[in-house]
């Protein structure tokens, strides 16, 4: 069983010296992920906060081989990768008799939206990677932007509130759901507070044969418009009123939710904790606070009766 | 052994690349590039090659795949078409950025809209500034020489730069002509093992590969990745030269044919090369001082050489294949231009558009070209504006 | 430092020095506090370690023994998930004052 003690006593892989915000929860969440397996990682990186934040030329914090290109081709750029690995094993050409394990990296923006028909058509095609999607719910690294990862009512640049509008009027993409229906053998949410849970998930995605996806909130101080220190209490905020709820998903039908809070607290208190969220507080803003709750609930209720339905399996079986 | 085949261009390619041998193709299909890869496929699913196949689901997520493979330290191949091409555009410029060796096989189509699947060079055009190598090919023997010479060219450490080989859509892709095919150990002797520059699985070296740079080093990357472009000169010839004296076709920038002594010349590249070639010989059975210059490789431009070439002449008309609004001439007229720009006495120059969307141009169309270039630069103080082949007007 | 003049880079612009980022002093980026550590009330539970998004607690025998000020960024995630409920906490923020 790892502990904290054991873990730091490891090889640091992303070295300090980074650029990213004060506070920023990314780098813990690579902490434990990037420690999650025995094996050394190659690692393909979408366009970014992480990649402009760790590798400012002539710096880079990687002590593993990273490579980046755009923002919608990591797992593409992955594909070729696991090929040669493959064709050069097959003729006994490795440059380094070594098993490696190939981890692509995005931000929500790349991951929903840029590049999903990349991610999609790796998924399709069984390729062995884990895929870990650092989800800071926006466009992060080009300023605050809306992506479909962003909830609805939530106020970023391209969807402020104001005098008419308050903020995005659309419902963020189920991703796990989609990645589920891919079929792929583990498919998993999960948050940086909850680090034992991230990591014994991390682990088990590098055991998986074939793809596996991690989907990890990833608070923002700058863009959430919260005080620096309160990125990871945050998290744990998000879990406590089921907004971001932790869960796993193996070979896209079998749910367990690992993470169910003692007292379920209602999303108005994860909404008064962000600056990106105060104009619902408003009367006139009460009807997307009771469909934010509705889609809370909805989800919620959603993967305790497919959890249900997955132990009742298992005990008739 | 060498053998003499009848096979269409698509085929060819598709022969190089088996004999190459690359780690991975990454395959995508897009008319009429399709074949190539179908044609590799089926090698693979035979035992022919042990190549291993990627099949992606765009060709923007194809040449992303050929920048892992070459990155993690494979030779890699990839085919694609006007659209296709395209689309992989920001790619593009990646790949060459990034120093990696990737070659592509280029079946010259139309751009839409509307979408039009015949032969047209806009998409080669389209992407003359990324950074790739660019090799035209008049014919099968052609595509598949390019092809082979373009690893040799491209994997050379001084060069790596990656290389589009394109061949005319149905024209060369499709049509059907004799060609050698030379012997699969004397061609793996002369293109050689890759040894690339580092590589991704390389777990007791890491690299950062695709960083972030800055207003104080962004600069300074750009110019230092001109360098492989300029290497590449050198590196084309004596290659080019390697390939006579082991498979005896010579090639060079570009093909002069019958320009020695000649007043007028057209300049092309592409199948066009065929019909004109025919003209010329019609021509000049009739005394006329014509000749035509096949222009090979479009990037890195010959300017030099095609200075050399061509400044002694009188007029030259010079065909693009290409749509490009806005401008006084085609790229290809613009870039010999400015390759003249310092001759004294310098030829006029015609520019031509012809062939767009697999227009046909006959002999007939070029022996109007050289009449009228003949006659009108006798002219005092004409300048020639751009004409249009074969357009109904 | 010196910047590189074109012809000094590496083809292709590849970083071959892994991890080098630790030349960058990202401890410049407080904002006029920083965390100090107190090791008698510490219970070693390495939450700070954990979440640290700089590498900045340092560690020695598998016990946390301070801050690494060159790359802390006095973000206070440290501060605020140390879960020692003491009076005498084993971090607390202080103000800093930087000298010129």
């Amino acid at each position: 069983m790892m502990t904290l003690k054991e873990l730091a006593s490891r090889e640091v892989l992303l070295s300090a010296g980074h650029t990213l915000c004060p506070g920023c929860s990314i780098p813990a969440i690579l902490k434990l992920v990037l420690r999650a397996t025995q094996y050394s990682l190659v690692i393909s990186n979408t366009t970014g906060c992480l990649q402009k934040g760790t590798t400012h030329f002539p710096r880079s914090s990687w002590k593993l081989n990273w490579i980046h290109t755009a923002v919608g081709n990591a797992p593409a750029t992955m594909s070729g990768i696991t090929a040669v690995y493959r064709s050069l094993k097959k003729q006994g050409k490795l440059p380094v008799q070594k098993e490696l394990k190939f981890l692509v990296i995005g931000g929500d923006r790349a991951t929903y939206d840029s590049g999903f028909q990349s991610l999609s058509g790796a998924l399709s095609r069984r390729e062995d990677f884990v895929y870990l999607c650092y989800d800071n719910q926006m466009c992060a690294d080009t300023g605050g932007q809306s992506s479909s990862a962003t909830p609805i009512g939530a106020s970023t640049t391209t969807t402020p509130a104001g005098e008419v509008l308050p903020g995005k009027l659309l419902s963020r993409k189920n991703i796990c759901a989609v990645i589920a229906a891919h079929n792929v053998p583990y498919v998993a949410q999960s948050a940086p507070w909850i680090w034992k849970d991230l990591y014994r998930k991390a682990e088990k995605a590098f055991e998986v044969s074939g793809p596996a996806y991690l989907n990890v909130l990833s608070p923002c101080p700058n863009k959430w418009k919260i005080h620096t220190s309160k990125t990871i209490e945050l998290a744990k905020l998000a879990a406590d009123t089921c907004v971001w709820p932790i869960y796993e998903i193996k070979d896209g039908t079998d749910v367990t939710v690992n993470y169910k809070p003692r007292k379920k607290l209602p999303v108005t208190q994860w909404l008064k904790s962000q600056a990106r969220f105060n104009h619902l507080l408003a009367q006139e803003n009460k009807w997307i606070v009771d469909k934010i709750q509705e889609e809370v609930d909805k989800e919620w209720d959603l993967l305790l009766s497919l959890e249900n339905k997955n132990q009742k399996k298992m005990r008739d079986n | 052994m060498r053998v003499m085949k009848v096979m269409d261009g698509n085929s060819a390619a598709a022969e190089a690349v088996k004999q190459v041998n690359p780690d991975v193709v990454v395959v995508h299909p897009i008319t009429p590039a399709t074949p190539i890869v179908e044609k590799i496929a089926a090698f693979v699913a035979n035992g022919q090659m042990d190549t291993e196949i990627v099949d992606v689901e765009s060709g923007y997520s194809a040449v992303s795949g050929c920048i892992g493979a070459s990155a993690a330290g494979g030779r890699v191949f990839t085919a694609s078409a006007a659209q296709g091409l395209v689309s992989m555009h920001e790619i593009l410029y990646i790949t060459a950025s990034l120093r990696l060796p990737i070659v592509a096989g280029l079946v010259n189509r139309a751009l839409a809209a509307p979408e039009n699947i015949h032969t047209d060079h806009s998409d080669a055009m389209a992407e003359r500034s990324c950074g790739w190598m660019q090799f035209f090919c008049e014919n099968p023997q052609e595509a598949y020489d390019n092809l082979i010479q373009a690893y040799k060219v491209a994997e050379h450490m001084e060069v790596r730069t990656p290389a589009m080989v394109g061949m005319d859509a149905f024209l060369t892709s499709h049509s059907r002509e004799n060609l050698y095919i030379e012997d699969a150990g004397e061609v793996d002797e002369f293109v050689g093992k890759f040894k690339p520059a580092f590589s991704l699985l390389d777990s007791e070296n890491p690299v950062t590969v695709g960083s972030y740079a800055s207003m104080d080093y962004y600069f300074e990357h750009k110019v230092n990745q001109l360098q492989g472009m300029e290497k590449a000169r050198k590196v084309i010839k004596e290659v080019g030269r390697e390939f006579g004296d082991r498979f005896g076709r010579y090639y060079g920038y570009f093909e002069a044919y019958k320009m020695d002594n000649a007043n007028y010349a057209v300049v092309l590249m592409g199948s066009a090369a065929g019909t004109a070639k025919e003209t010329v010989d019609q021509l000049r059975n009739q005394g006329e001082k014509v000749g035509l210059l096949k222009l090979r490789v479009f990037r890195p431009f010959p300017y030099q050489d095609l200075k050399e070439t061509l400044s002694d002449l009188d007029a030259v008309a010079v065909l693009d294949r290409s749509f490009n609004p806005g401008t006084p001439g085609g790229p290809l007229c613009n870039e010999i231009k400015a390759a003249l720009y310092e001759v004294p006495q310098k030829p006029l120059v015609f520019p031509y558009i012809y062939g767009l969307g697999g227009r046909d141009i006959k002999v007939n169309d070029f022996v109007e070209i050289f009449r009228e270039i003949k006659e009108k630069s006798g002219k005092d103080e004409f300048i020639p504006g751009i004409k249009c082949i074969g357009l109904r007007e | 430092m010196s910047l590189k003049k074109w012809n000094e880079l590496v083809p292709g612009g590849i970083i071959l020095e892994a991890g080098n980022s630790v030349k960058n002093f990202t401890g410049m980026f407080r904002k006029g506090e920083k965390p100090e550590f107190n090791e008698t009330t510490c219970i070693n539970c390495f939450f700070c370690w954990v979440f640290c998004p700089d590498n900045a607690i340092i560690v020695e025998n598998e016990k946390i023994k301070g801050i690494n000020y060159d790359y802390c960024k006095g973000c206070g995630i440290c501060v605020n998930e140390c879960p020692v409920k003491n009076e005498q906490k084993p971090l607390v923020m202080v103000k800093e004052i930087n000298e010129l």
